[in-house]
């Protein structure tokens, strides 16, 4: 399935899980966060929470700001 | 005598909260950061790859920095981004303080009122400790504080501006009105004079980035801000002089020099 990762194409199998994606992705340690569809999905859940087909994440971490 | 700022029940030494972003450099900022004695530092989340660094950056910083965190929601626009961001804020900088913007108008970056009172009343129920950056409106500042927010950081003009206290009539009738509130004037600030007025006003801190930030040398400018608050603050305690119409010499008049008691040629003749 395809979904769309900050605003680019990424494609994963069917039914992954959040965990599923970030490994994929290579995101590793605890300095970023994860929203679907604009709403929070807590790190705890990342194994529980299924993905579907053009589902929007926005993968955030810190930077500078005023 | 104690004179610390409190805010949500955590008490400063410092009354200047700075932002990080838009210096020349990650050490320059450090620095200025460190110049300006601001305990408190604004950050932000923004999209972010594993390749990329700048979160490794600021991590690293923010660990050695012991500063109390103030992640911002700069950019949203709706209550239900703010909301998403405010919650992984939370998670990543493990803190419930969250600068809250609802940004209303893309030309001047003004607070979005109806958003920001609708935003702060989900995010007080979420546990949240909400410093709102709003607008000078008397009106939305006492229905931000209705809804739970304890502290409030009114606008003194447009986020980078630098144009100073732009409505002090609003300003002084916050101050007047909620002398109970922590006000912390937040954004528009350019210069260190501007700060000082604002702290002679009776405004408890003064938020600023881009003034040190963008300065020639930010490190210098970082300095006379830490001063420029200070100054500002004794002199509210001190308690300033009315302002008068007319002269009133300093100096005493009694007993000066090669003054005589003069008759006018009209009395002489």
């Amino acid at each position: 399935m395809q979904l769309l990762v900050n605003g680019e194409n990424v494609n994963l199998n069917d039914g992954a899980s959040v965990a599923a994606l970030l490994q994929q992705l290579g995101y590793t340690g605890e300095t970023f966060a994860v929203a679907v569809n604009g709403d929070f999905v807590p790190r705890a859940t990342y194994d529980e929470t299924t993905l579907s087909a053009g589902d929007q994440l926005d993968i955030v971490a810190p930077v500078v700001g005023g | 005598m104690t004179d610390k700022l409190k805010l949500y029940g955590k008490e400063f030494e410092s009354r200047l909260l700075v932002g990080t972003a838009l210096y020349p450099s990650p050490a320059v900022m450090r620095e200025s950061v460190s110049a300006s004695g601001a305990e408190i530092i604004t950050l932000s989340l923004r999209r972010q790859n594993p390749e990329q660094q700048q979160g490794k950056m600021i991590w690293d910083y923010i660990q050695e920095s012991g500063c109390q965190l103030l992640p911002n929601t700069a950019g949203c626009k709706t209550p239900k981004e703010v909301i998403a961001l405010a919650e992984m804020s939370r998670e990543i900088f493990a803190t419930d303080w969250l600068k809250l913007e609802v940004i209303g108008d893309d030309y001047n970056l003004q607070p979005d009122p109806y958003g920001l009172v609708e935003a702060a009343r989900e995010l007080v129920k979420r546990g949240f400790r909400v410093l709102p950056y709003c607008t000078d409106d008397l009106v939305v500042c006492r229905k931000l504080l209705d809804v739970g927010c304890e502290v409030l950081m009114p606008w003194g003009s447009p986020i980078g501006t630098g144009r100073g206290l732009m409505n002090k009539y609003n300003l002084q009738t916050l101050r007047e009105r909620l002398p109970d509130t922590p006000l912390i004037i937040d954004a528009g600030i350019g210069a260190p004079s501007q700060a000082v007025e604002a702290m002679e006003m009776g405004f408890d801190a003064v938020l600023l980035n881009t003034a040190i930030a963008k300065a020639q040398n930010p490190v210098l400018m970082a300095q006379a801000f830490k001063l420029a608050i200070e100054s500002g603050r004794a002199a509210r305690n001190a308690g300033l002089m009315l302002k008068r119409q007319t002269a009133s010499p300093s100096t005493p008049t009694l007993d000066m020099p090669f003054w005589q008691q003069t008759v006018t040629a009209g009395e002489n003749a």
